[in-house]
């Protein structure tokens, strides 16, 4: 058995690369993938705690975060689709005025 | 052993896509990476006796998230380049610093910190952390069941919400 700290040091560095896209990219996609990318790594670390501590509540807690990330995706894809409509950009850069 | 052997070879891949999400210019890459480092994470799901979690993953993640995103790249448009010079002041630098402070502060951890976080835990897998549909449902049909009617209306109204906000049209237009 593969020690659990392992895996909290792959969904950490999952997590950094997610946090770091995100921080550094500009295209509103890119940035929205990054974030699917933080809560993967997040749902790896509870996996791998529940497995450690011997406990199903883990898996029960990742099953609500896919659920909740999906619900998201869906609301967060129809955001950018609609600035996209009035901006024809999918860049964060563009959107700075508060204008509508 | 084996689980170790799954743990490197899926780990590489889940780093090697996520790295691609964040460096590729076109965004089908981007989320190509991304197909990647959810499949190999569906693995390492596996590898730890999270069966439903993993096919779960696989479904509706690498499929109906993915196929989502695609379906707006392909709306919006991939053949813009985005602009890769930065205009906010200092801002990669701090974000080169924080994360040098990240990666530092964990490693220090992982090698100097004691790893004992979790004192209950044993080498053991029993029966009960094997994570097959039966065994999941049992806690989610009962401890859970507030939570997940709360996440069956959250998923109405995010469905309800897309439509709304795909239909709205300016009324000028």
């Amino acid at each position: 058995m593969v020690d659990p700290g392992w895996y909290m040091a792959l969904a950490a560095a999952l997590f950094l690369i997610g946090a770091l896209g995100l921080l550094v990219r500009r295209n509103a996609l890119v940035m929205f993938m990054c974030i699917e990318l933080m809560l993967n790594a997040v749902n790896l670390t509870l996996i791998s705690a529940g497995r450690a501590l011997n406990d199903l509540n883990g898996q029960v807690a990742v099953f609500f975060i896919l659920v909740v990330a999906a619900a998201e995706v869906v609301v967060g894809l129809a955001i950018i689709v609609a600035i996209f409509r009035l901006r024809s950009s999918a860049s964060v850069d563009e959107l700075s005025e508060l204008k509508g | 052993m084996a689980e170790a052997l799954i743990f490197v070879v899926m780990g590489a891949g889940a780093l090697a896509g996520g790295v691609s999400v964040v460096v590729a210019r076109n965004p089908v890459y981007s989320a190509l990476g991304l197909l990647g480092t959810l499949l190999s994470v569906a693995v390492l799901y596996v590898a730890q006796l999270a069966h439903l979690v993993a096919a779960v993953q696989v479904i509706v993640y690498a499929g109906a998230v993915l196929t989502l995103f695609l379906f707006v790249i392909m709306l919006i448009g991939v053949d813009k380049e985005e602009r890769r010079d930065e205009t906010l002041p200092f801002q990669r630098w701090i974000v080169g610093g924080l994360a040098l402070v990240i990666i530092v502060f964990a490693t220090g951890l992982s090698l100097f910190g004691d790893f004992d976080w979790v004192p209950a835990a044993t080498a053991t897998v029993t029966e009960s952390t094997n994570g097959t549909v039966e065994a999941i449902a049992e806690p989610l049909f009962t401890d859970w069941v507030l939570a997940f009617e709360a996440t069956a209306l959250l998923l109405t109204i995010a469905a309800a919400g897309a439509i709304a906000l795909a239909h709205y049209r300016r009324r000028e237009a």
